[in-house]
């Protein structure tokens, strides 16, 4: 890469973004949206991660191969969450009241 | 004496010898990713099942605090990111300003992370044998706003009502509380020891735009404690504030 240098400017306006979105989140969760108020949190979130590894952490402006170890790092976490919790939440038992739940099949 | 911005035999270029260094701290980080990736699966389950105690215990915290955390932790994102930008351009003393100040950012999270870590000990929320979830309704300070310890008893019942077992599981809250934001504030203080070594090396004036790599790996690590601040603040402050 041909060294890429990132303006003063950029930096602020970005942490002046970061500063809006949390103030976002702050706000949203003082509103009732029943399950949705873990998503709206977890967008959030997930945006103000995004604005500072592209542009404080220069992942923009990196080669693709380390592009690639960071999408790696996520899509890893991702399998974690997502292979951990369909065990969870297709057992036949409820784990928080130790009960059977009933009409499964237990293998 | 180890020489600075010298090119090392294994590599072509100066370029190339950088970005090595880089893709190195990326799989580093990509490792912190699932090192902390552990506790948020543990934290999603637990959640799941016992969602009750979770909002009580997030009602809890001080949002003024963590708020003022979350700004302070952000701001010395920014600073870092500008003593980065300081020191590819050749500006010695801004470098050094900001790292100072990125430091300072630090050190100050650090200490607010203290004053709500002893209210938790006052209130004998640290779970143990002396956990008490409804310890500060039942002895409110002289200070405390009785509304304000009528609604958390108010909020109490209904929740006890929800989950008998409410003291146990608020545990469980906040054993992933002082777990997570524990394992946060180590690796802030891990940080703060290099910014303590980069503001030195600074100051000597061993970074010039063609050798500045420590900033910028140690400013990669810092962004990354950074965005896990911005995952673990609405996560354990804004799980039932709309009751």
């Amino acid at each position: 890469m041909s060294e890429h240098i990132v303006p003063p400017r950029a930096y602020v306006v970005i942490f002046l973004s970061l500063m809006v979105l949390t103030a976002a989140t702050v706000g949203a969760a003082y509103v009732n949206l029943g399950p949705f108020n873990i998503v709206i949190a977890l967008a959030i979130a997930s945006v103000k991660a995004t604005l500072v590894v592209l542009y404080f952490m220069h992942a923009r402006y990196s080669p693709k191969r380390t592009q690639l170890v960071i999408i790696c790092a996520v899509f890893w976490l991702a399998i974690m969450l997502a292979l951990t919790l369909s065990d969870y939440v297709t057992r036949d038992r409820d784990l928080a009241t130790d009960t059977q739940v009933t009409g499964m099949i237990r293998a | 004496m180890h020489r600075t911005g010298e090119l090392y035999g294994q590599f072509e270029t100066l370029e190339q010898q950088k970005e090595s260094a880089a893709l190195g701290m990326w799989v580093f980080l990509a490792t912190e990713v699932l090192f902390f990736g552990g506790l948020f699966m543990t934290y999603t389950l637990n959640r799941h099942y016992y969602g009750t105690a979770f909002g009580v215990g997030s009602n809890t915290l001080d949002l003024k605090l963590g708020g003022a955390n979350t700004i302070i932790l952000i701001l010395s994102s920014l600073t870092m990111a500008m003593s980065v930008w300081a020191s590819h351009v050749g500006k010695r003393k801004q470098t050094t300003g900001f790292l100072v100040a990125t430091l300072v950012l630090g050190t100050a999270f650090l200490g607010v992370k203290v004053i709500e870590y002893k209210q938790k000990f006052d209130h004998h929320l640290v779970p143990g044998y002396h956990f008490q979830i409804d310890y500060r309704a039942q002895h409110p300070a002289p200070n405390d706003d009785p509304k304000e310890i009528e609604a958390e008893k108010e909020e109490l019942s209904k929740a006890f009502a929800k989950d008998p077992d409410l003291n146990a599981h608020a545990q469980l809250y906040f054993s992933l509380y002082f777990g997570m934001t524990g394992l946060h504030a180590l690796h802030m203080i891990v940080g703060a020891g290099m910014l303590v070594w980069l503001i030195r090396q600074s100051i000597i004036g061993r970074f010039t735009p063609t050798y500045n790599t420590p900033v910028e790996m140690i400013g990669l690590y810092w962004h990354f404690v950074d965005i896990v601040w911005i995952y673990l603040f609405p996560l354990l402050y804004l799980i039932d504030r709309h009751r």
